[in-house]
């Protein structure tokens, strides 16, 4: 499954521009990022073409980061279509911990990035429905 | 001003026939004491194998100082003098690194510590025809059980309501006419700033007397409290190695606080000599117990500092009166009234394996109460990038602290490497409290 980073920041000026100096300096790109917020602190996530990498840089620097598998469903760019992908999710009771989607070519192609309190079985079951899932290489690709 | 005492032998006797009383009990504390493992120990190292080694007050001096580590040491029953059948209650305190420290009282105690309590609020004026609503904790923490059972002695009507729950307190101090008041001053500004709120105004009360105590506060604080409220407030001073509150109280004079003499041998000490310093001046508040069956305590070092007044009081009592606390020798802190010591809060973050080494202690006002905010960085190691463990932890953390040092936190998670690092605990504490 394709890798996304987390980042533990404090909610004041300047922790989100720590993470992306630290990124680009080491010519890390970010497809992708979305934040959790809670209040003083939040948690920031990104999909970026060298998660390992990117990890252990920010970790270099003291960051507290982790890296974690996500489950990311390819989505046809029309409406309708994330609803069905909840739906099926909704139908075998899989609950949603966090999710982002984003557009990768408008009236085309789509993505949703999925943490999953339960991952045993969805990949099959997502497939069955005629989803596809984007695994670590074409996520790549996609970065190209 | 009217002159009321619930024991006006004892409390205007002359000074040598309290000094006669005081070198009686000395040795039957002392009998008593020897009966206990710790004293047993101790006091024959130094000397004294018995109260026929005691002739003089002055050879109270001979006796080693008591602390609070000695206490510590001493749990659960190093220093229990009596059967434990014969003990009918225990208080405990949590101790400075989570070792708690214990007071057994026998029904002998418990009347002796009444009896002082009532002297206590005669000498403010107070009396059965009082109305007294108890704001101090009850339980483990003595302010609560140690005042109530004094106003009942006394006959007043007791309303025994404890801390918090704001809204109630008002109400009832209005539906029952509370005249009496005992709370810390923090939570009476608290209730003040929150009777217009709750559709009250101070003359809808019928508030006369406010017994302070559990905090330090200054004499500004006093005039402030008497203004805003139109009452006279009481200072009051107890610790619960002493039994609790009923240790000293102020008089009608309001100028110190009475220390009654007869249960207690006063000595103010420097902390760093051991000497006893003169009246008037300021130094560590040592106690000998003088009645006490169950946990007689010997030249106890209290840790507060205060100064002994010259003068003698109007009131016509013969007890000296002690300062109000001015400090303290070691880094305590006084919460809402709760003591704490930071080194227990250390301990509790410190063996949470998700938590960083570096915390910091930050005390600050929430109105006029006291908010403790707790600080800590997060372990990197331990991370695994999820929300949810944050949570927890913070729940963790906080849940740990309650059940600690019995007060709710607030706690905020840090990045590594983010709070100041400073060598020594004691600059891990930020208090921007305003004093009282």
């Amino acid at each position: 499954m394709p890798k996304q980073l987390h980042v533990f920041v404090e909610n004041k000026p300047g922790r989100l521009e720590s993470v992306t100096e630290v990124l680009y300096k080491n010519g890390i790109n970010i497809l992708a990022f979305t934040i959790q917020d809670r209040g003083e602190f939040g948690m920031v996530k990104l999909l970026a073409d060298k998660p390992d990498q990117g990890y252990l840089v920010l970790a270099d620097k003291g960051f507290a980061c982790a890296v974690k598998e996500v489950m990311m469903v390819a989505i046809k760019d029309k409406p309708g279509n994330l609803h069905k992908l909840t739906s099926v999710l909704l139908q075998h009771k899989v609950n949603i911990i966090d999710a982002h989607g984003f557009v990768i070519e408008p009236g085309k192609k789509g993505v949703c990035c999925l943490e999953l309190a339960e991952t045993k079985g969805v990949k099959q079951l997502l497939e069955k429905e005629g989803f596809g899932l984007v695994d670590e290489e074409r996520l790549a690709e996609l970065l190209l | 001003m009217k002159k009321a005492y619930w024991n006006e032998a004892q409390e205007t006797s002359s000074r040598n026939t309290l000094k006669r009383l005081q070198l009686q009990r000395l040795r039957q504390v002392i009998d008593r004491a020897l009966k206990t493992p710790f004293y047993k120990a101790r006091l024959r190292r130094a000397g004294i194998s018995g109260s026929r080694d005691i002739k003089t007050l002055d050879d109270l001096k001979k006796v080693p100082f008591t602390t609070k580590d000695d206490l510590r040491e001493c749990y659960p029953d190093g220093l229990l003098a009596v059967d434990l059948k014969d003990v009918v209650r225990i208080h405990t305190s949590s101790g400075t690194t989570g070792t708690p420290t214990v007071i057994y009282h026998t029904r002998e105690d418990i009347a002796n510590w009444t009896e002082l309590v009532a002297r206590c609020i005669v000498a403010t004026g107070a009396s059965s025809k009082d109305v007294f609503q108890n704001m101090m904790s009850y339980g483990m923490f003595t302010g609560g059980l140690g005042l109530h059972y004094g106003a009942e002695r006394v006959g007043m009507t007791v309303i025994p309501m404890g801390s918090g729950n704001t809204r109630r307190q008002i109400q009832l101090m209005h539906d029952f006419k509370t005249t009496v008041v005992h709370i810390t001053p923090s939570y009476l500004l608290h209730i003040y700033s929150k009777l217009e709120e709750c559709g009250f105004s101070v003359s809808d009360l019928c508030l006369q007397k406010a017994y302070l105590g559990a905090e330090p506060y200054s004499e500004n604080t006093r005039k402030k409290i008497e203004e805003l409220l139109n009452v006279d407030a009481y200072n009051s001073y107890g610790l619960s190695e002493m039994n609790g509150p009923g240790v000293a109280f102020e008089c009608v004079y309001k100028r110190g606080m009475h220390v009654w003499e007869d249960a207690y041998i006063m000595e103010v000490i420097d902390p760093h000599t051991l000497q006893e310093v003169p009246a008037q001046e300021e130094g560590e508040i040592v106690f000998t117990t003088l009645t006490r069956r169950a946990t007689p305590l010997l030249r106890y070092r209290t840790r507060d500092l205060g100064f002994i007044y010259k003068d003698e009081c109007k009131c016509g009592r013969t007890h000296r009166r002690l300062s109000r606390i001015t400090g303290r020798t070691d880094d305590m802190l006084i919460i809402n009234g709760v003591n704490v010591y930071p080194s227990q809060i250390e301990e509790v973050i410190m063996r949470i394996p998700q938590v960083g080494t570096n915390y910091q202690i930050c005390l600050e006002k929430d109105g006029a109460l006291d908010k403790l905010v707790v600080k800590v960085e997060i372990y990197s190691k331990m991370f695994k990038g999820e929300l949810g463990e944050l949570d927890a932890l913070r729940a963790r953390i906080k849940e740990d602290l309650r059940a600690s040092i019995i007060i709710n936190p607030s706690v905020e998670l840090h990045e590594p490497g983010s709070l100041p690092v400073f060598e020594g605990k004691a600059k891990r504490v930020v208090d921007s409290r305003q004093k009282l």
